[in-house]
C-alpha cells in the first residue's frame, strides 16, 4: 500500500466515521444541530439580525431539543463553501444558507453531504437536499412605493440597491410603478452599492442622494446607516423619510422612518426543523408573501397623512387577499417593448429571473 | 445625466469627512511599521474605538469626551499586541489578525445595549469669517474639529519623522533594531510608545465613524476601513504626505462615484464601484515611481526583537 492509497483510506474512514457519528446523534435522542451561515453580523439591525432572530425562535420553541450554532460575517464565494463545508463536517443535519450569493456554493456542499438537509434563502436551485425559500419582498415594496409617491415634494426618489440580482430589480420595479401610478412626475435615482453591509458606504449613498433632491430615501442594504444619515440630514432642516428594510428598525420613527416591510423567517424555520425531526423533510421552493406573514409591514408611523395611510393598509389587504398584483399590466419594459397586457400579472418564473426595468425607470442595470 | 445636481461644495465637504476615519488609522499605522512592527490589527482597534467612543460620547452626553475615550479604547488594545509581540516575541502578522477578530468580538459585546441610539451630533467648529466665504466656506471651513486635528496630525507626524531627534531615533529603530540597540537606544519602550499611539488613532478613526459619518452604532460597522488604510500605508511607501493624498483620494473618489450615480452617469456602474481602489493605487504608485529614493519598507518591519546582551 504505498502512502497516497494509506492517506486516502484513512480519509475515507474518517469521513466514515463523522457521517456514522451524525446519524447516531439523531438517533440516540442527541439534539438535532442545525446550522446558520450569515452575510453579516446578527447586530446588523436588519437583514442578518432577522434570520439570527429566526434562530432564537427555533431555539426557543424546541429547548433542549435542538442545538443551533451560526457563523456571521461570511462572505460570498469561496469562503462560504469552506464554512458550509466546515458545519457539515461537525455534524449539523440541517443548513440554512441565509443570502443570494451562497447558491452555488451551497449546491456544491450540498452535493458532498447527501445526508445534510440545505435550505437556501432567496436563490432559485434546489436539489434532493436542497430546498430554497425566499419572500415576497416586492409586495412589501408595493405599499412603500404608494407612500413615497404621496410624500415626495421634490418628486426625486433614492433607492440605494445592493448588487444587480433579480430580488433586488424587482424591488426597484415594483416601488417605481407603485410611486408612478399616484405621482406621474415621479423620479428614481438608483445608487448601486455594491455590497450588502457597509454602513459608511450607505450612509454616504443616502448622503449624496439628500444632496442632490431627493427627499425619500429606499434601501436594499442591510443597516441602518441610511436612516442615520437621513435623521442628521433633517436636524439640519431637511425633510427626508426612509423605510425600515427587512427589520422593523422603529428606533428611527415617526421621522425619518415612517414604515418598513419586516422579514418574518420564525415560523418556516421552526417548521422546517419539525420537519426534520419527523423525517418528514423533502426538498421544496417557497416563496411566500404578506399572505402567509413571511412579509409583513411595520408600523406606519403619524408622519404620514391619515388617508395616504388609510390607502396602505388598503393596499396591504388586497395584496393578502390575492385581488392586488404588484406587477399588473399595461406594463412596459424600460426599452418600450410589451411585457404586461392590460389585466395580465407576471409569472412567478418572469419574477424570478427579472432583469429589465420597467419603462419609466433611467440609467441601466449593471451586468 | 444631470451633473448640475452635484455641488461641487458640498462634495468637498463630504469628501473630507469620508476620508478622516482611513488618515487617522493610516497615520497611526505608518508611525507603528516605521518602528519597525507590523501591526495588522488596525481593523480591530478602530471597531474597538467605534464603539468605545460611542459609549463615552451616549453616557456623558459630550462628542468630546466620547472621540477622547475612542482613543484611549484604541490604545489599550494595541497594549494587548504590544505585550504580545515585544514581551512574548509572538509572530506580529498572526497577532494582528487575532487582534482584528478579538476587536471586532468584544466591539460586540461592549456594544449590545448601543444599537438604534442617537449619539450626540458633533458640532462644527465655527471658524467665523472663515465660515462664510463663497464655496470655500461650505467646503473647507465647516467642518468639526475632528477633521482639522488629523490635518495637524499629518503635518506633526512628518515634522516629528524628518525634523526631530526622537523621530530620527524612532526610524533607526524601524531600520535596524539591532544596531539601534547597540547604540543604547530603548528599543522595546520605543515601540511600545509607537503601537499605543497607533491605536489611539486607530480609535479615534472608529469613533470618527460612528459619532460623525454615519452616526450610529452597528456592529461590524468598520466594514473593512482598518485594512483600506493598511493597504494606503504600503501605497503611500511609508510617507505621511502621501498617506494624506491615498485617503483623501480614495474618501474622495468614493463619494464623487456615488454622487455621480445619483446623478445618472453614463458610465457603467462597475467601472465606478471600483474606481476608488484602482485610481488610489495608480496614483500613489505613480507618485513613489517619481521619487525613487528611500520609497522602501523599513528593513526591520516584521521582525522580531530580542535584546540577547
Amino acid at each position: 500500500m504505498n502512502r497516497r492509497t494509506l492517506l486516502g483510506s484513512a480519509a475515507i474512514a474518517l469521513l466514515t466515521a463523522t457521517t456514522a457519528f451524525a446519524e447516531s446523534h439523531s438517533a440516540d435522542g442527541e439534539p438535532l444541530k442545525v446550522g446558520f451561515v450569515y452575510v453579516g453580523p446578527v447586530g446588523d439591525g436588519g437583514w442578518t439580525y432577522e434570520h439570527n432572530e429566526g434562530r432564537l425562535a427555533v431555539e426557543e420553541e424546541f429547548g433542549d431539543a435542538v442545538e443551533t450554532v451560526f457563523q456571521e460575517n461570511v462572505p460570498e464565494g469561496a469562503d462560504a463553501e469552506r464554512v458550509m463545508t466546515q458545519m457539515a463536517l461537525s455534524g449539523a443535519d440541517l443548513i440554512f444558507t441565509t443570502s443570494f450569493g451562497y447558491m452555488d456554493p451551497t449546491m456544491n456542499v450540498a452535493a458532498k453531504f447527501p445526508d445534510v438537509k440545505f435550505e437556501h434563502a432567496t436563490g432559485y436551485k434546489t436539489s434532493d437536499n436542497v430546498s430554497n425559500y425566499s419572500a415576497r419582498f416586492y409586495e412589501g415594496r408595493m405599499i412603500q412605493g404608494h407612500i413615497a409617491g404621496k410624500m415626495t415634494e421634490s418628486n426625486k426618489i433614492g433607492y440605494i440597491a445592493s448588487f444587480p440580482i433579480p430580488e433586488v430589480i424587482r424591488g426597484i420595479n415594483a416601488a417605481y410603478l407603485a410611486a408612478k401610478a399616484v405621482n406621474p412626475d415621479v423620479e428614481f435615482n438608483v445608487v448601486w452599492a455594491f455590497t450588502w453591509f457597509d454602513p459608511a458606504k450607505e450612509a454616504d449613498a443616502a448622503t449624496a442622494l439628500i444632496e442632490q433632491g431627493a427627499d425619500v430615501i429606499l434601501q436594499h442594504t442591510d443597516s441602518t446607516a441610511p436612516q442615520a444619515a437621513a435623521q442628521a440630514a433633517n436636524e439640519n432642516g431637511a425633510n427626508i423619510i426612509t423605510f425600515g428594510q427587512a427589520s422593523d428598525m422603529g428606533e428611527y420613527a415617526p421621522l425619518p422612518r415612517v414604515s418598513s416591510i419586516i422579514d418574518n423567517w420564525s415560523p418556516y424555520y421552526i417548521d422546517r426543523v419539525q420537519a426534520v425531526m419527523d423525517g418528514t423533510w423533502e426538498s421544496q421552493s417557497i416563496w411566500h408573501g404578506i399572505d402567509e406573514g413571511m412579509v409583513g409591514i411595520g408600523e406606519i408611523s403619524d408622519a404620514v397623512p391619515e388617508d395616504v395611510k388609510a390607502e396602505a393598509l388598503e393596499m396591504r389587504d388586497a395584496i393578502a387577499a390575492g385581488e392586488l398584483h404588484p406587477f399588473t399590466g399595461p406594463i412596459n419594459k424600460q426599452d418600450g417593448s410589451v411585457w404586461l397586457a392590460e389585466g395580465e400579472t407576471a409569472d412567478d418564473g418572469t419574477l424570478l429571473g427579472m432583469d429589465f426595468y420597467v419603462e419609466g425607470l433611467t440609467g441601466d442595470i449593471p451586468n | 445625466m444631470d451633473l448640475s445636481a452635484i455641488s461641487p461644495a458640498l462634495l468637498v465637504a463630504s469628501l473630507m469627512a469620508a476620508a478622516t476615519p482611513i488618515l487617522l488609522a493610516a497615520l497611526g499605522e505608518l508611525v507603528v511599521e516605521r518602528s519597525g512592527v507590523l501591526n495588522l490589527g488596525v481593523e480591530g482597534m478602530m471597531i474597538v474605538g467605534a464603539i468605545c467612543g460611542f459609549a463615552a460620547a451616549v453616557e456623558s452626553g459630550s462628542p468630546a469626551l466620547g472621540f477622547a475615550i475612542g482613543a484611549v479604547g484604541g490604545a489599550l488594545l494595541s497594549l494587548i499586541f504590544a505585550v504580545l509581540v515585544l514581551v512574548f516575541l509572538a509572530n506580529q502578522v498572526a497577532t494582528g489578525l487575532a487582534l482584528t477578530l478579538f476587536g471586532l468580538g468584544l466591539s460586540s459585546l461592549l456594544g449590545q445595549g448601543y444599537v438604534g441610539i442617537k449619539p450626540p451630533s458633533t458640532p462644527r467648529l465655527d471658524l467665523g469669517p472663515l465660515s462664510d466665504l463663497p464655496f470655500l466656506g461650505r467646503a473647507i471651513f465647516s467642518h468639526d474639529a475632528i477633521v482639522y486635528l488629523s490635518l495637524g496630525v499629518v503635518v506633526s507626524v512628518w515634522l516629528f519623522l524628518t525634523r526631530t531627534r526622537a523621530g530620527l531615533r524612532l526610524r533607526a529603530v524601524g531600520e535596524n533594531h539591532d544596531a539601534a540597540h547597540a547604540l543604547g537606544l530603548p528599543v522595546v519602550a520605543m515601540r511600545f510608545a509607537a503601537i499605543a499611539f497607533g491605536g489611539a488613532l486607530a480609535g479615534l478613526g472608529g469613533a470618527y465613524l460612528s459619532l460623525v459619518r454615519v452616526p450610529q452604532w452597528t456592529e461590524g460597522m468598520t466594514a473593512g476601513a482598518g485594512w483600506i488604510a493598511l493597504a494606503i500605508v504600503v501605497f503611500a511607501s511609508w510617507r505621511a504626505g502621501r498617506v494624506l493624498v491615498g485617503a483623501y483620494l480614495f474618501g474622495g473618489v468614493t463619494v464623487l462615484q456615488l454622487n455621480l450615480q445619483a446623478a445618472g452617469s453614463a458610465l457603467p456602474v462597475e467601472y465606478l464601484s471600483m474606481s476608488p481602489y484602482i485610481i488610489t493605487i495608480v496614483v500613489l504608485v505613480v507618485i513613489s515611481a517619481s521619487h525613487k529614493r528611500g520609497s522602501a519598507a523599513p528593513a526591520s518591519l516584521g521582525k522580531p526583537f530580542h535584546a540577547t546582551q
